[in-house]
């Protein structure tokens, strides 16, 4: 991991599911249905703890018996201390931007946290850079492309998600202080893809980065 | 042996805590309880068991599951011991729950059972608030209902592992506004809480945490003064 991306993007790993729109209208029928009832009102986080902490260019286990599955989405880094901003006032308390790769096994359930597929060791990798705030003119139409051993397997637009950054940060920050150095990871879209031991995975967002990671077989203890 | 980590003169200080619940300095002065501010002894990342206790998956009316139900809070929602929780405005249920914590001491990493206790620093108390109100069936129990600022008091201190030798079989209790309201079970864990109760859980051997409930509006004053 870089020096500036250490220092910058150190603190809490926030992630947001299905804040894609084309992820979420996969699920809305099933969201009617139990164990859901409703579809969600208020972003659905999780925590990706510092084990899952991973760098530009670090390997990524896959677990014996599991399917592993990238995650492309853009990381937002706090610079300001955000509690109870409002919409309007919420872009200024960006530092700038990252690529991150949010590793998962297959989620056939979004009812319970998801511990066990989402917080393996270094299934969270950001890099290359923080980019800063300024140098992105428009973070609502960004493309993200995922490349498989150089092949193109994924691809979506920010301009898909569901809620954009002011948005996850004017709700986010009404019960929870998001701080310095915390990551708000933004969403991965639909049609994640199964990777396997050797495969070099990239993702590239435009104007923020092209971070890769390589996929090992974890070896059995 | 009892450790904490306490707030002096705007400086933070690991302390050892003697019986009478006074701290010493590592420069050798001691300090009254109520002299020092109390923080959360640890400010890892907590990872919580749900429905570990059969008769409280019973009282939820769920059926126990068959692997751990675990999530994850972050150290924003921490707060210390004789420290000051927010009650939401217009919610209906605020409730406690009172708990042992295993603090983890160094890197555990395919661990076998009977190894477990070695990878351990210590135990300490929390009280796990939930906002009921804000419970939805996506990763529930969610962020907003459980990972909220200064709502998961801990502390006040963590004990040696040598010091509590059967972690498994700990009586739990919790007084509000000083009359016991739960022990050893989980009975009427459901309970509402409103500003200015004061709300204790105590993990026999372990600890007893003190924490005051106050309103939204006290808090977020208080905290844009400080």
């Amino acid at each position: 991991m870089s020096r500036t991306l250490h220092d910058v993007a150190s603190g809490t790993l926030f992630g947001v599911a299905l804040n894609y729109q084309g992820l979420l209208d996969q699920h809305l029928a099933a969201f009617e249905q139990a164990p859901y009832r409703k579809p969600p009102t208020k972003p659905v986080l999780f925590i990706k703890t510092p084990n899952t902490r991973n760098a530009h260019g670090g390997t990524v286990l896959q677990p014996a018996g599991e399917r592993l599955q990238p995650g492309p989405a853009l990381g937002v880094v706090i610079g300001q201390r955000a509690s109870r901003v409002s919409l309007d006032n919420a872009m200024a308390h960006v530092a700038g931007y990252v690529v991150v790769n949010e590793f998962s096994l297959p989620e056939d359930s979004y009812y319970r946290p998801a511990v066990k597929a989402k917080c393996r060791d270094g299934f969270c990798a950001l890099g290359p850079q923080v980019i800063a705030r300024d140098q992105v003119a428009n973070p609502n139409e960004l493309a993200l492309k995922l490349f498989v051993n150089g092949e193109l397997r994924q691809q979506n637009s920010t301009a898909r998600w569901v809620r954009d950054i002011p948005q996850l940060i004017a709700e986010i920050s009404e019960f929870m202080t998001l701080h310095p150095g915390d990551v708000l990871i933004t969403g991965t879209p639909e049609g994640r893809v199964d990777v396997q031991p050797g495969d070099r995975v990239e993702v590239e967002i435009t104007g923020v980065g092209r971070l890769l990671n390589i996929v090992q077989a974890e070896a059995l203890a | 042996m009892k450790r904490a980590r306490i707030r002096f003169e705007g400086q933070i200080h690991a302390v050892q805590v003697d019986d009478d619940h006074s701290v010493r300095l590592s420069d050798g002065r001691r300090l009254a309880e109520d002299q020092v501010q109390w923080l959360p002894p640890a400010t890892g990342n907590m990872f919580a068991l749900g429905l570990n206790y059969a008769d409280h998956a019973a009282e939820l009316a769920f059926t126990p599951p068959t692997e751990p139900l675990a999530f994850i809070k972050s150290v924003g929602t921490y707060t210390g011991h004789r420290q000051v929780t927010w009650r939401p405005d217009n919610v209906a249920y605020m409730h406690y729950e009172c708990e042992l914590v295993a603090v983890i001491g160094k890197t555990a990493r395919n661990v076998k059972r009977a190894d477990a206790l070695d990878y351990l620093a210590g135990y300490t108390v929390c009280n796990d608030y939930a906002i009921r109100d804000y419970l939805e069936n996506y990763y529930r129990p969610n962020l907003r209902v459980k990972n909220r600022d200064a709502t998961t008091p801990v502390g006040p201190w963590i004990v040696d592992v040598a010091d509590v030798p059967d972690p498994g079989n700990l009586k739990l209790r919790t007084w509000i506004n000083g009359e016991l309201r739960q022990e050893g079970s989980t009975q009427d864990m459901i309970f509402d809480m409103v500003p200015g109760d004061e709300v204790v859980v105590e993990v026999e051997g372990v600890g007893r945490l003190v924490n005051r409930i106050v309103s939204e509006t006290e808090f977020f004053s208080v905290r844009k003064e400080a």
